[in-house]
């Protein structure tokens, strides 16, 4: 009853909804970078939210069900074919016992969720399945997925053929139009910059150096109002440090704890999805946001999702 | 504290600010708040995590409802009352509760100090004037950041403090206890780092399946105690069984 990995993909990693109030030991809340593909893939696969997926970074792995599986993948827009089938994402897909999924490379973004009805089977670590590969522990062993890895899951009954239903659901996590550069918009931080607005006024370019613990960026060197020697503050994910050298690093899920250099904003958590789907070379731009703005934008994106479950519910009563 | 700030870390912290420097007594202010504000439990409390001089507080609400949005309007009031009620006699009475030390042993063989020879040149020392006076300081946790258990330490001898590496190595190994700059630190887990290595402890210092997973919490006293390379093998074998 598992899954093997015959290759592992760039970076293939355990990841659920992360741990939380376990920042004062120093240790990340972690959990799936794109929170809203991460909910998708666990809806359409029909598990409880937070269920661990696998989280695909930029190209995905070779895997071979063991076992009949019904499964769900979201986000980046990945290539996947299954036994020579091409496979849509952000669809339920039945795969039968033997069959070998093979993933692709991200088209639209950086990160791909599969999700595995019945959750993947992994021992939690401080509450999570999350894998901290910066601490190297939580999921497969604190690393990324290897090859011969095997991963318990739950099998399913009546699947004898690759199959997947004719409906999609519209996957963006945003309804926001769409064209030109991403936006991302930020509440205000600790630190003014000189001129004021300066993070605003050209589009940033994303580096290869960027992780999971943050995004860094490249652009026309910018400066924090007020210079001089700091000492550590709290950091979150979300938070947009300024080094000295003027280029801003917008903090994901594997922030550190804490930080020494100027806080010049904190993009919102509504737009942590798209910042997850960035990948090395992209442009994005910010804009500036009020705390009630971000919470509206947050409240509707978890309307729809939960639209989207509804919808789901509704088409399984009909089945 | 009428000087102190607070003001919003992202959509679900708060930040409360009582300084901005590395001091003893400003951060001993801010685990005497931590300890306040931990010990009142408000049904809206995730997590408390301090730092130097500031603490960042993490609220449990859910955003999109009433109840939500009026309990972080609550918190924040609250906050602000905590942080005026905070008396300098209620700090002082705070700073004698007697905090817990917790002896580290350190092995400051060369194999395990590779900048000892540096800091003692820096400081115009000799090798066994930095040991004898890096285990006479009097340590406390300031906060535990940058990796799971890794504790920042106040309390170094000024002759010691040495500016970080100018290009920091690749692979500092595990327990190694370092000085950057003001600050002293130990490793728990073999990383990148820019400080200076005066020594290294065979002892754990995070373990994620230990009940409380971090040797050293904030707020805590800290001593080392020097062994050699006999006593560090022992202990390290003693560690990993």
């Amino acid at each position: 009853m598992s899954i093997e990995c015959l290759a592992p993909g760039v970076a293939t990693l355990l990841q659920d909804a992360g741990r939380r109030g376990l920042r004062r030991h120093g240790i990340a809340d972690g959990g799936a970078l794109d929170p809203w593909s991460f909910a998708l893939a666990n809806l359409l696969a029909g598990n409880p939210a937070g269920a661990p997926t696998l989280e695909i970074t930029l190209a995905g792995p070779r895997l071979r069900f063991h076992v009949a599986a019904r499964i769900a993948l979201c986000g980046g827009g990945i290539e996947a074919e299954c036994d020579g089938t091409p496979l849509p994402t952000s669809r339920p897909v039945a795969v039968p016992a033997g069959g070998v999924l093979r993933l692709g490379r991200c088209r639209d973004g950086a990160r791909a969720y599969l999700a595995v009805r019945g959750g993947l089977r992994v021992v939690p670590v401080l509450g999570s399945a999350s894998t901290d590969l910066r601490a190297g522990f939580g999921g497969i062993a604190g690393r990324p997925l290897r090859s011969g890895d095997r991963l318990a899951i739950e099998g399913a009954a009546n699947v004898d053929s690759v199959r997947f239903p004719d409906w999609w659901i519209d996957p963006s996590s945003d309804d926001r139009p769409r064209g030109g550069d991403r936006v991302v918009r930020v509440l205000a931080g600790s630190d003014a910059t000189a001129p004021p607005g300066a993070l605003f006024a050209h589009a940033w370019q994303v580096t290869p150096a960027s992780n999971r613990q943050g995004l860094r960026l490249l652009g026309r060197a910018i400066a924090a109002a007020e210079r001089g020697e700091r000492v550590s503050e709290p950091v979150v994910p979300g938070t947009v440090q300024l080094p000295p050298d003027g280029q801003p690093i917008v903090l994901l899920a594997d922030a550190q704890t804490h930080g020494g250099y100027p806080r010049i904003g904190h993009a919102i958590r509504a737009d942590w999805p798209a910042l997850a789907q960035l990948r090395p070379g992209d442009r994005l731009r910010f804009s500036p946001c009020a705390p009630d703005e971000a919470r509206a934008a947050l409240c509707r994106q978890r309307q729809r999702l939960h639209r989207i479950a509804l919808a789901l519910d509704a088409k399984r009563a009909l089945a | 504290m009428n000087d102190a700030t607070i003001e919003p870390l992202g959509e679900d912290a708060l930040l409360l600010r009582l300084g901005r420097g590395i001091d003893p007594a400003l951060n001993a202010r801010v685990h005497a708040l931590v300890r306040r504000i931990e010990a009142a439990r408000p049904p809206w409390l995730r997590e408390v995590v301090p730092a130097y001089a500031s603490l960042a507080v993490f609220l449990d609400i859910d955003p999109c409802t009433d109840a939500g949005v009026e309990a972080f309007a609550t918190a924040g009031a609250w906050l602000r009352r905590q942080l005026d009620a905070a008396s300098p006699e209620d700090v002082d009475a705070s700073m004698q509760v007697p905090a817990t030390t917790v002896e580290i042993p350190v092995c400051y063989a060369p194999a395990c100090a590779p900048d000892l020879d540096d800091i003692a040149a820096h400081a115009g020392l000799s090798r066994a004037d930095v040991v004898a006076l890096h285990c006479a300081g009097d340590y406390r946790v300031a906060m535990v950041g940058f990796a799971p258990g890794f504790p920042y330490l106040i309390g170094l001898d000024p002759r010691l403090a040495m500016p970080r590496l100018a290009s920091p190595r690749t692979h500092v190994p595990a327990g190694s206890v370092a000085i950057g700059g003001a600050q002293a630190g130990i490793y728990p887990r073999a990383s990148p780092g820019g400080w200076r290595l005066v020594g290294r402890t065979p002892l754990a210092l995070f373990d994620p399946s230990w009940p409380s997973p971090c040797l050293l919490a904030a707020g805590q006293r800290v001593r080392f105690r020097p062994i050699d390379e006999a006593a560090f093998e022992a202990l390290q074998a003693d560690s990993a069984a």
